[in-house]
């Protein structure tokens, strides 16, 4: 029992299981037409326009900080792995990397990009 | 050739007695969490279905089988169609790389950790997809907070994890487990401490459960992402909620509290020690959910961003630097 087809196997059997079960979920339920039920939940108001509303710029700022962040998480992760062979030497590497990022990182903060109001 | 059959008969069926397992952990921890919360509240809980309500997970599952299934009329179809799916198999594939045991892992590969990772964000794409496809408004805000949160915690979650990896000099998690059995304290969680507390939290948080389930916020957003869905495509969500806490706990006790490795050997059951003690991380995560009031948005972003991260960076350095120097 090794390698990547045990997780595609359990993956793909959670999968079919799923669908089974929305198979199985449409012969057993019973089905009365009305139409107020296709509308969408909002408490009996009336929708009046669409919900996909414009969101708001900050989600915008917290994606892109994170990418940034990712990608350097992305760099750490092969850098722990053979941290022992390369000592001192990566450590000092690393430091400089991750300051570099730490001082865009105070900077989003300063500017508020980080504040929630 | 005779071999090749066995072999392959042994994975097949390691495979799918795990998922059934791993399927009743599931069931019977709603029941758990249920009446852990109801003990907590000096209430009785479920206790009509079979003895003590044993059954009552069971009785839950037919009732979700017998309810209608309702499309509704603006929703994206094929999008609203999949994204259960995503969230359901990103949730609980995890399950699958960690090791229960010595001798028992569906599959050992040597980027466990990373994948685990990889599935966890992926799961993201479930919720905020959902919350789009549905084009109601309640959904799509708490798609948009799930998201925000799940990407904010993921860095304070791998900057966690990443301390155990310089520890142990692997991503594969039997290793990581060998190599904690074979460190002075036995456990990362002593050397680890900063690490563990910021991994409990971001799982937490990954996991959208109390006090971190804004995306999910019964009082004011209904139920969030999946207010649309119903009959067994809710319940689909909600095995997924529930799988990603049980995947959740198995890494944290991987990573954190010594795997499969225990005070004492237990005859027949390898694996016990494991399942105490995601046990108890599941009774953990259940019971700060009876006890702590949800956060406001906006200090849930300041502690991810402003809290998590730098500690999880602080963290990552002291254990170079001590590894560096002893």
């Amino acid at each position: 029992m090794s390698g990547y087809q045990g997780i595609f196997l359990f993956g793909f059997l959670l999968f079919l299981l799923g669908i089974l079960l929305v198979i199985a979920n449409n012969f057993l339920a019973l089905k009365r037409f009305n139409s107020a039920k296709f509308k969408p939940y909002e408490c009996g108001i009336d929708v009046s326009w669409d919900a996909r509303i414009p969101l708001k710029v900050k989600f915008y700022l917290i994606a892109v900080i994170f990418l940034v962040f990712d990608v350097e998480l992305v760099f750490l992760y092969p850098w722990a792995v053979v941290f022992e062979d390369l000592g001192w030497f990566g450590f000092v590497e690393i430091a400089v990397f991750v300051f570099l990022l730490l001082v865009a990182y105070v900077y989003a903060w300063r500017e508020g990009a980080l504040k929630w109001e | 050739m005779e071999d090749l059959w066995s072999n392959l008969f042994w994975f097949l069926a390691g495979t799918v007695i795990l998922l059934i397992v791993s399927l009743l952990h599931v069931a019977y921890l709603t029941y758990a969490e249920r009446k852990i919360i109801a003990r907590m509240q000096q209430r009785l809980g479920p206790n009509r279905v079979g003895p003590r309500g044993l059954l009552q997970p069971i009785a839950d599952m037919l009732k979700l089988l017998t309810k209608e299934d309702i499309i509704p009329a603006q929703v994206d179809r094929p999008v609203f169609y999949i994204a259960p799916f995503i969230s359901l198999v990103c949730a609980g594939t995890g399950i699958a790389l960690v090791p229960l045991w010595e001798n028992f892992v569906i599959s050992n590969i040597n980027v466990g950790l990373l994948f685990i990772l990889a599935l966890s964000s992926l799961s993201a794409y479930g919720v905020i997809l959902s919350g789009w496809a549905s084009n109601s408004r309640y959904a799509f805000l708490g798609g948009l907070r799930a998201s925000a949160q799940v990407i904010s915690y993921e860095i304070a979650m791998s900057l966690a994890l990443l301390s155990v990896v310089l520890m142990a000099g692997s991503l594969n998690l039997g290793d990581i487990v060998r190599a904690q059995i074979n460190s002075p304290f036995k456990v990362y969680l002593i050397p680890q401490l900063i690490g563990f507390f910021v991994f409990i939290v971001s799982a937490v948080a990954e996991c959208n459960r109390t006090p971190f389930d804004l995306p999910e916020a019964e009082t004011e957003l209904v139920a969030g992402y999946f207010v649309e869905y119903s009959g067994m495509r809710f319940a689909l969500f909600y095995l997924a909620e529930y799988f990603g806490m049980l995947v959740m706990s198995a890494l944290a006790v991987t990573c954190f509290l010594g795997g499969w490795a225990g005070p004492f050997e237990v005859p027949y059951v390898p694996f016990f020690w494991f399942v105490v003690k995601v046990y108890a991380l599941l009774f953990f995560y259940i019971w700060i959910r009876a006890t702590l009031p949800r956060y406001r948005y906006d200090q849930l972003m300041d502690l991810g961003w402003k809290v998590l991260i730098p500690l999880g960076l602080i963290n990552l350095f002291l254990t170079a630097l001590i590894k560096l120097i002893f």
